[in-house]
């Protein structure tokens, strides 16, 4: 027992001595929680420019078949394919969840409820490195021989199980690899979110005072868990058809394409939730500081979440009503999925009703939030369309599906990482982002968003399918009209685009030379705001004490109108 | 369905064909009714408290948890009216599901379509209305049906998944090599539709469509399989090919058709 409350004490030392760190020490290897991070946001960013650039190649392609593609070239069919596919892959693998939930989670985590570093910092730098030599796989599965993989995110077999199918080789082998190398990243990553908020938090705080993002991020992430197993057990069988010649999805040996479609989905539809929850977490962090308001019904949005995660285990057949499966299963799945609008439409009205009687301030960080809440509706209601099976029948593998999954992706992933970058810097650099600026690129980004995919919902009404490199070859397709809407969207993406490098330009320009940031400009509760902005090495000087929920802004009673957390209540002082 | 409700929100873009394409119709107009309603009062309210409760100086915002049941309520009371549209939409949903994809009504002619990389065949019962006989009518990428006769389609594949797509008649189903997926239709107008693979199947998925002819009657029909069988028939599939692709309102492709059909179809929108 001795032996054990040395090393410990020993581990703290080894945190609260700052000696001097080679920039490799520090920032490649280091074993920080907000370095590592960091690591996973420049990472994310990178590969979200990937995949911001393919969209735009074939966004060009569409709305101006046949033509030269200024920075890219001549879209063939197996470029096309390859482009959608990757964009698809990396804005779910390599951008939503590394920066919602790998980035954040691991800079907030430890800040918010009071710990020094993640539980295993080692097994974080190794989750790091793994995931790092996933997103190099898959971009070297760009250049290898026959081009990067084409049989869509999806990967459906026998497509992308035999290489007589799909024509490329290698790119559908290593693509397999970056997202298995991908998946256990995430798992040694997850373990330690889940173990750190379990286990480490400050003392005072119960299970009902962790700021809701923590909570948002730790449910993700067991969901994560939960449903990831048969995606695995799907892979490793699919790596086996591609490269040891077994048949388990090819039919031609006795296999059953469908079981892949299974197994996918199980692990696809909890995916959509594992990366919405964490963004509804940092948007109820910004919601609350920027209307001066406690939560609306903290333990309503708590169950709500978990309710919402358990029903996605439930509902992944939707995916695939006219995929051959028995109909009669359509039934049960129907109900299932409609249920979830439930616990959803829940913890949207208790958002809204967060709003009420507040005191609200247009901040950047806020827009984005509430600009999360409107598109996110618009996501939210089309999906009723979409989880009505006889509707499927039409808008299977429909634009419609397209503009739905953009209008609940893209406000998760985009509007949810710029709200998070926002809200954050100052406290990650130390420093304070250009506000004009940052009100430039929200309205730059936001307006040519819904110029891209609301006329998207008009092209899949029209019967337009997806994956398709050139609609003008399908004489019904074909009008001047829904060319004239794609056009429209493919010139908003290119707006949108563009907006982009004003993002840029503030963020690492306000990174060296921004105004310098309050320990808490924002004025809010939570932990991370009590110490230095950057906070050092071992965040904490003294460990705080917890003395009330997260939320506590505009008490009856106090004089300021908020309440940090760890500020004790007047009687003890 | 249609007759109770008719929005023409997708009749606007493509033709309904078929006799459940009103009844899908019906239901998109239904719905877009149900949620558009939620839609509007939610996005109302939300902009009313943005505008409502901006940050004004000296004003504090109030002190509200929302744990307490008379607070809780003003979430719960939309809550329940989202839970009643949700009974009654899933009962539409389920009754126009099963009348379109479980059941299989009696038919008066089967085809059958196979699906490979990246080609239709078709087969056509032709006069003893059996397929697998020696009088069967095979095409490629041409498919024949008659107005007003109910079909059963069966579907294969002899590569990977396809996509058996008709959006003129509301159809979509995927084809799983290994299988035969059986299913119907009854077209009720006559003319040309895109007929397409909507599943990706590969390099060539983009190339993989094909043309459906409903016939006005069985004489038009049959003059047709009679030309097929004599080698004499211009294909359906072929004429529409050469009206593609269409010239765009402005230029900006090298590899523009100059091609005459192409020059016609375009003024003729």
């Amino acid at each position: 027992m001795v032996q054990q409350v040395e090393t410990i004490s020993h581990e703290t030392e080894a945190h609260g001595t700052h000696h001097e760190m080679s920039f490799w020490e520090k920032y490649i290897l280091s074993v920080d929680h907000k370095i590592i991070g960091l690591q996973y946001l420049f990472t994310g960013l990178f590969m979200a420019a990937i995949g911001g650039y393919f969209a735009y190649a074939f966004r060009m392609q569409l709305a101006f078949p046949g033509a030269e593609v200024p920075l890219f070239g001549y879209v063939d069919p197996a470029k096309f394919n390859m482009l959608v596919t990757n964009h698809g892959t990396i804005m779910i693998f390599w951008v939503a969840m590394p920066v919602l939930i790998a980035a954040f989670g691991n800079w907030m985590i430890p800040l918010m409820i009071g710990c020094d570093d993640m539980v295993f910092p080692r097994l974080n730098r190794l989750s790091y490195q793994i995931f790092l030599a996933s997103a190099l796989v898959l971009i070297l599965s760009f250049f290898v021989e026959g081009g990067g993989f084409g049989g869509a995110w999806t990967s459906y077999p026998p497509l992308s199980a035999a290489a007589e199918y799909n024509l490329t080789n290698w790119g559908a082998s290593l693509w397999l690899l970056a997202v298995a190398l991908e998946i256990v990243a995430f798992l040694l990553g997850g373990i330690n979110f889940i173990t750190t908020t379990m286990n480490a938090r400050a003392p005072g705080m119960g299970m009902m005072d962790i700021p809701i993002v923590i909570w948002m991020i730790d449910i993700a992430v067991i969901l994560f868990m939960a449903s990831v197993g048969p995606l695995i057990a799907g892979a490793v069988m699919l790596f086996f058809d591609q490269r040891l010649g077994t048949s388990f999805f090819l039919p031609s040996g006795g296999g059953d394409p469908l079981l892949w479609e299974h197994l996918f989905w199980f692990f696809g539809h909890p995916e959509v939730y594992v990366v919405l929850l964490p963004t509804m977490g940092i948007v109820a962090e910004i919601i609350t500081v920027f209307s001066r308001k406690k939560l609306f019904g903290y333990r309503t949005i708590l169950y709500t979440a978990f309710g919402t995660g358990g029903l996605s285990f439930i509902v992944w057949a939707h995916h695939q009503f006219v995929a051959g499966i028995d109909p009669r299963m359509a039934n049960v799945f129907v109900v299932t999925t409609i249920l979830i609008s439930i616990p959803i439409a829940e913890m949207l009205f208790s958002y809204i009703a967060t709003l009420y009687g507040g005191s609200i301030e247009f901040t950047t960080p806020m827009l984005w939030a509430l600009s999360f809440l409107v598109s996110f509706l618009i996501g939210g209601v089309t999906g009723i369309y979409l989880g009505a099976s006889a509707l499927d029948v039409y808008f299977h593998d429909s634009y419609f599906v397209i503009a739905h999954f953009h209008y609940t992706f893209f406000p998760i992933t985009i509007i949810g990482m710029f709200a998070a970058m926002t809200f954050w810097f100052p406290k990650m650099f130390g420093r304070m982002m250009d506000e004009t600026l940052n009100k430039i690129h929200f309205w730059g980004t936001f307006i040519p968003f819904n110029g891209l995919f609301l006329p998207l919902f008009l092209v899949g009404m029209a019967g337009q399918h997806r994956r398709i490199s050139d609609f003008t070859q399908y004489p019904d397709l074909a009008s001047p009209d829904l060319q004239g809407i794609r056009i429209f969207a493919t010139v908003s993406l290119l707006i949108m685009l563009l907006f982009q490098f004003v993002f840029i330009y503030n963020f690492f320009n306000s990174m060296f030379k921004g105004k310098k940031a309050l320990m808490n400009p924002w004025r809010a509760t939570t932990l991370e705001w009590t110490i230095p902005s950057p906070p050092p090495h071992g965040n904490f000087a003294e460990m705080p004490t917890v003395y009330r929920g997260p939320y506590e802004y505009s008490v009856p009673g106090h004089d300021e109108d908020y309440w940090p957390q760890h500020i004790p209540p007047k009687s003890n002082v | 369905m249609n007759e109770y409700l008719d929005l023409g929100l997708i009749t606007s873009f493509v033709p309904a064909a078929s006799s459940f394409a009103g009844d899908i119709d019906f239901l998109f107009d239904m719905i877009t009714i149900i949620v558009g309603f939620w839609f509007i009062i939610t996005l109302a309210t939300l902009f009313y408290f943005i505008m409502r409760f901006r940050r004004r100086e000296g004003v504090k915002a109030m002190y509200i948890s929302g744990e307490k049941h008379s607070e809780k309520v003003w979430t719960h009371y939309p809550h329940y009216g989202v839970i009643a549209f949700d009974v009654v939409l899933i009962g539409f949903v389920i009754v126009v599901w099963v009348n379109v994809k479980q059941t299989l009504p009696a038919n008066e002619d089967t085809i059958r379509a196979i699906g490979q990389q990246w080609s239709w065949s078709f087969v056509h019962t032709g006069k003893d209305g059996k397929l697998d006989t020696d009088d069967d009518v095979n095409t490629v990428n041409d498919l024949h049906v008659i107005k007003d006769k109910t079909y059963h389609f069966e579907l294969q594949s002899r590569d990977v998944l396809h996509n058996f797509a008709i959006p003129a008649f509301r159809l979509r189903q995927d084809i799983i090599p290994g299988r035969t997926i059986k299913g119907w239709f009854k077209p009720t107008e006559s003319g040309t539709f895109d007929l397409q693979c909507a599943e990706i199947c590969g390099r060539g998925h983009s190339m993989m469509f094909a043309a459906i002819t409903v016939h006005p009657d069985r004489q038009s029909y049959d003059g047709t399989m009679d030309a097929i069988r004599a080698g004499t028939y211009e294909s359906h599939f072929e004429l529409k090919r050469q009206l593609g692709p269409v010239p765009l309102p402005f230029t900006v492709s090298k590899k523009e058709s100059t091609s005459p059909y192409a020059i016609e179809l375009a003024k003729s929108f």
